[in-house]
């Protein structure tokens, strides 16, 4: 377990190195060399763990080590402070230093005045390895990925200053953080670490220092900074009333206030309604930011916190307000997400969705929803953070990463084509995990009696359905355009996403595997026992549409490509010039076809339906938070 | 037991759903005052469409209709062999995906058209299908349709209001006025064929296959409402499939096609009045 | 029965190359409920892929020429193709007009002709039954030749 410093500390110097490294070449060798090393340790990590019995521990006891570490945490804490302060005067935001100098100083005036009883600062069980899994190789990927991303960003646009060193820096930062947090046990370590990934973000945002940029980089980091001051409060109250500041003490207590804090801060880093705002916002960021932070680790911190909190939400009123929360966010993002056809709005919109899902299965904290919840946060990770790569790449080679120029693109790009179309159906389609979460999810929520989450799950479905299913036809369309597409996806990249869509491919063959070995046990560790949520009757329905999804495609291409066809032009009304591409006018002349697809802006707007949707959310946010800390003094 | 129900769906499915398919024509064509085509008139139909020559304007979209039949196929199957009624659902939209790929890969604006509209109406009756699944789990304690049919008394006593619902959105999948927006089965509409106008002979003829696989299914899920253990409520069940056939006939004839936002504004309304309301007594009197 | 033989299932596409209206009304006419053609199998489908009957009104001018050349090739064989009313068999009176080119048959080959100004539904129908044997005898032609063609 000596291992753990190591994990944290190696990703934090390489974090170090990088911003020294000036020199494209050498950065590409240091960022190769730093995430083959991280994903070594973790699973260092792993090997030591499993050797150790695979059991929940308790690691760092309180030590001349974890004092000196304290000392360090609040030191940093102050020097994020300090920055944030400086960055909001420059420009202009003064709100968010109240914020920020508020629960710094509340955290620390807690550590230094309130006496809590001192045990263990670490911990590790599956859930945290998992996580760890997670951020070291999907991380890792796209750190890798990001070696050619950002040498293609720059050559696509000059106009913003070159900060590549900066970027790397930022990403391996945010890494070690990442792993901290969710090693992390005591919450006051926790605080920090998630202080810093707040930070890392806001940091990210903010890298083309456009107007937009920084205005978005304010919007993420006020919103979880306020997440952040529940934590803090949280923090205090249990160090006030309990005397034990470690995350297990506040589950086994069942304190409801520090309990729905907590989730509070939870929701904020998982950007639900809402606070959903920030990560749409964060989009402008270069696109492997987008896949670490904003999709496959950070916004999974929240989830994680939720997760952990599960057996103390399950039943109260604190659960109840996550899980609307979670249903609500499910449904109206995944409505919003129609009317987009910005590619990475899309994902951002479909993240913040299926965020919503998971938080709603945490929410109601029955073992069935927990198991559900992990098993989507699994999937999510890898195949959501293949997409923002597969929508990078295709933004770097076609100038532009408006869906409506990806018509056709299967003919144009066809690599990148297949690797969203695998992304795409595991996101949505059987039998890939994604539903048969959605499955187990449905029989939980009507288990729980709770009818409006069934029909959330109903309805979000549904509009999911439609979100992902034009993107899919747009790729598919077999239409030749005129204009040649030179496909500019370094090495790296597809090194990346290759290891992606392999690992989406797996975790949908090996699933009751998965399911088996990693999923009942993380569950098992929350809630001390697991019943087999999967049936070997649902096992075969599996197995029977596995076949078919994989199988019969192949057997009909091998089976239709011997028949013999005559080819003749699509149908255009007998006008065709020729070919499939133009068609005479009313004037006589020639006239390109343009396809377009469904948005549905005026039923499914942002601009329709953001705002009650904000608003019914943050009333009830509102309204559950008094009435639990009212109930509670 | 499951075998033999698998098999006869497999095998009966096409010819019950080109018969009734018939009966349809026939039965419009009298409404109508016309004499119609004769009863064996869609065997015909596709007899013929299978000699035809086979066009086409791209090479997958063969290969995207024959896996449109089998997922229907096997969605069907998983319901006729008293497997899980959500996984089969699922199934089912699996399987209308590959029709709006096929749809969209000929990239024809008629294809294309018919395409996003088929979207619009798989969104449209979805959350019924969902919730359908739901209540079929609250009323009977299960998701197998095994389970479902031995129940002592037909689910239809305590689901009537999913039995509405589910008539409603029938409407789509039987590709019926006035949600026929996708494709129809009457000439002269704005969008020549929509979703099929690509497809020529022997794929139109996959394509209509499937078509009779869906309806097969679709009535198989209003004949689980009111099969139970007693042997009688088999024929019975058969009865009210035909009645529920014979009353979507009826709404084809007395209605004009509707605009998208109606399906789907119609469609969710009435679902969550039907299903929701409906699901909601059962969980609290559960 | 010569009836028996007939083809059972024959869908039928509608074209107007520059009727004046006058046949195209006739031709909806035999969908109404007095002629009902759809009691032979036809549907009146608007689709070239799926039709096996062009059914064609109107003489050709140069703008449709190419229009009705290119749906042609966009029909699976067998096919036939029905001219219906005088312009579509010849020309008729707008024969010598700048902008005619003739009857159908000066574009694509033509099976059956079905005069009058307009035609009346009950010559349509009878044109179009007529046109169902020679469909008969191209699809035999057709299925020889693919037997041929495999073996």
């Amino acid at each position: 377990m000596e291992v753990i410093p190591v994990l944290i500390a190696w990703p934090a110097l390489a974090a170090v190195l990088l911003a020294l490294v000036r020199q494209p070449k050498a950065r590409g060798i240091v960022v190769y060399a730093a995430a083959a090393g991280m994903m070594l340790l973790a699973l260092a990590l792993l090997g030591s763990w499993l050797s150790g019995g695979g059991q929940a521990m308790l690691l760092a006891p309180e030590s001349v080590y974890t004092e000196y570490a304290d000392l360090a945490m609040l030191v940093g804490e102050f020097v994020l402070m300090a920055l944030i302060v400086a960055l909001s005067i420059r420009h202009r935001k003064y709100p968010v230093i109240l914020l920020s100098v508020g629960q710094t100083l509340l955290v620390a005036w807690s550590e230094i005045s309130l006496p809590v009883e001192k045990t263990t600062h670490m911990r590790v069980d599956g859930l945290a390895m998992l996580l760890c899994l997670i951020a070291a190789f999907v991380g890792g990927f796209i750190c890798i990925y990001a070696v050619g991303y950002m040498k293609a960003y720059h050559e696509h646009h000059t106009e913003y200053t070159d900060r590549s060193s900066f970027f790397f820096s930022m990403l391996f930062l945010f890494l070690a953080a990442m792993f901290g947090l969710v090693l992390s046990e005591n919450l006051v370590w926790m605080y920090f670490f998630w202080e810093v990934t707040s930070v890392v973000s806001f940091l990210l945002i903010g890298y083309t220092r456009t107007e937009e940029a920084v205005n978005n980089s304010f919007r993420a980091l006020w919103m979880n900074l306020l997440g952040g001051c529940g934590f803090a409060v949280a923090i205090v109250y249990m160090a006030a009333t309990q005397g034990r500041v470690e995350l297990t003490a506040v589950v086994s207590s069942g304190a409801a206030v520090p309990v729905a804090l907590l989730a509070f801060a939870a929701l904020t880093k998982s950007a639900q309604l809402p606070f959903s705002s920030w990560l749409l916002g964060a989009m402008v960021a270069p696109t492997p930011s987008s896949a670490l932070l904003h999709s496959a680790t950070m916004v999974k911190a929240g989830v994680y916190l939720l997760i952990r909190l599960s057996p103390a939400l399950a039943g109260t009123a604190g659960g109840v307000m996550v899980s609307f929360i979670g249903g609500f966010t499910f449904l109206a993002a995944s409505m919003m997400a129609i009317a987009q056809n910005d590619g990475k709005k899309v994902l951002a919109f479909s993240t913040i969705s299926n965020l919503g899902l998971i938080v709603a299965c945490a929410g109601i904290g029955e073992e069935e929803t927990v198991w559900a919840a992990v098993l989507l946060m699994i999937f999510h990770s890898v195949a959501k953070s293949m997409l923002f790569q597969a929508v990078g790449a295709i933004e770097n080679s076609l100038g532009t990463r408006d869906i409506e120029a990806m018509h056709g693109l299967l003919l144009r790009l066809p690599t990148l084509s297949y690797i969203m179309g695998i992304g795409i159906a595991g996101m949505y389609l059987a039998p890939f995990g994604m539903l048969i979460s959605k499955w187990v999810a449905l029989k939980s929520f009507v288990d729980a009696g709770n009818f409006l989450l069934v029909v959330f799950l109903a309805y979000g479905s549904a509009t999911t359905m439609l979100y992902w299913t034009k993107w899919l036809s747009k790729l598919v369309s077999l239409h030749h355009t005129k204009e040649p597409v030179t496909d500019k996806t370094h090495r790296d990249q597809y090194l990346s996403m290759f290891v992606h869509a392999g690992a989406t491919l797996c975790l949908c063959l090996l699933f009751p595997l998965v399911s088996a070995r990693v999923v009942d046990p993380i569950v098992r560790t929350l809630f001390g026992s697991a019943h087999e949520v999967l049936s070997m009757n649902v096992l075969t329905t599996m197995v029977i549409m596995l076949v078919s999804v994989l199988f019969v495609p192949t057997l009909m291409f091998v089976l239709t490509r011997a028949t013999h066809r005559d080819y003749v032009p699509i149908y255009m009304g007998g006008a065709n010039v020729g070919d499939n591409t133009y068609f005479v006018n009313s004037y006589g002349e020639p006239e390109h076809l343009y396809l377009s697809n469904w948005y549905l802006r005026f039923e499914f707007g942002m601009r329709r339906l953001m705002r009650p949707a904000v608003i019914v959310s943050a009333g009830v946010i509102v309204v559950m938070l008094c009435m639990i800390i009212g109930g509670a003094v | 037991m499951q075998a033999i129900g698998v098999i006869l769906y497999l095998v009966l499915a096409p010819v019950v759903g080109a018969l009734l398919d018939g009966i349809d024509r026939k039965v419009s064509a009298r409404m109508q005052g016309r004499q119609g085509p004769p009863l064996l008139q869609p065997f015909y139909d596709l007899g013929k469409l299978f000699t035809k020559q086979m066009l086409a304007v791209n090479s997958v979209q063969m290969l995207l209709n024959l896996s449109y039949l089998i997922f229907l196929a096997v969605a069907g199957s998983l319901l006729f062999a008293g497997e899980d009624l959500l996984m089969s659902l699922f199934m089912l939209s699996t399987a209308d995906m590959f029709l709006v790929m096929g749809a969209s890969s000929d990239s024809s604006p008629f294809s294309t058209l018919g395409a996003g509209r088929e979207m619009i109406q798989i969104m449209a009756y979805e959350p019924m299908t969902l919730l359908l699944a739901v209540g079929f789990y609250l009323a009977t304690g299960s998701f197998q349709a095994g389970d479902i049919v031995s129940q002592p008394v037909s689910a239809v006593v305590t689901m009537p209001g999913f039995l509405l619902g589910l008539l409603f959105i029938m409407n789509i999948k039987l590709r019926k006025s006035p949600f026929d927006l996708s494709t129809s089965h009457h000439a002269h509409q704005e969008i020549v064929k929509g979703l099929t106008t690509e497809m020529a002979g022997p794929t139109l003829a996959v394509m209509s296959i499937a078509e009779y696989y869906e309806m097969t299914m679709m009535l198989g899920l209003v004949g689980l409402f009111f099969v139970n253990s007693s042997p009688v409520s088999w024929p019975l069940a058969v009865l009210a499939c035909l009645a529920a056939f014979f009353l979507e006939t009826l709404w084809d004839n007395a209605s004009a096609r509707v605009k998208w936002r109606t399906v789907l504004d119609g469609c969710w309304v009435v679902t969550l009045l039907t299903g929701g309301l409906n699901g909601l007594i059962l969980m609290l009197v559960r | 029965m010569a009836k028996t033989k007939l083809a059972k299932s024959p869908w039928m596409l509608h074209y107007d190359g520059s009727s004046c209206n006058g046949c195209d009304i006739e031709v909806l006419a035999c969908t109404t409920p007095r002629y009902d053609i759809e009691r032979f199998g036809i549907i009146n489908t608007g689709d070239p892929f799926q039709a096996d009957i062009l059914l064609i009104t109107g003489g050709v001018n140069f703008q449709s020429e190419s229009v009705i050349k290119q749906i042609y090739t966009q029909m699976p064989d067998p096919k036939v193709v029905v001219a219906v009313g005088i312009c579509a068999c010849t020309g008729g009176v707008f024969k010598d007009c700048y902008n005619i080119k003739g009857g159908i048959d000066t574009v694509i080959p033509v099976d059956v002709y079905v005069p009058g100004c307009a035609a009346r539904p009950q010559a349509i129908i009878d044109g179009v039954v007529k046109a169902l044997e020679i469909l008969q005898q191209k699809r035999e032609a057709y299925a020889a030749h693919r037997r041929q063609g495999k073996a």
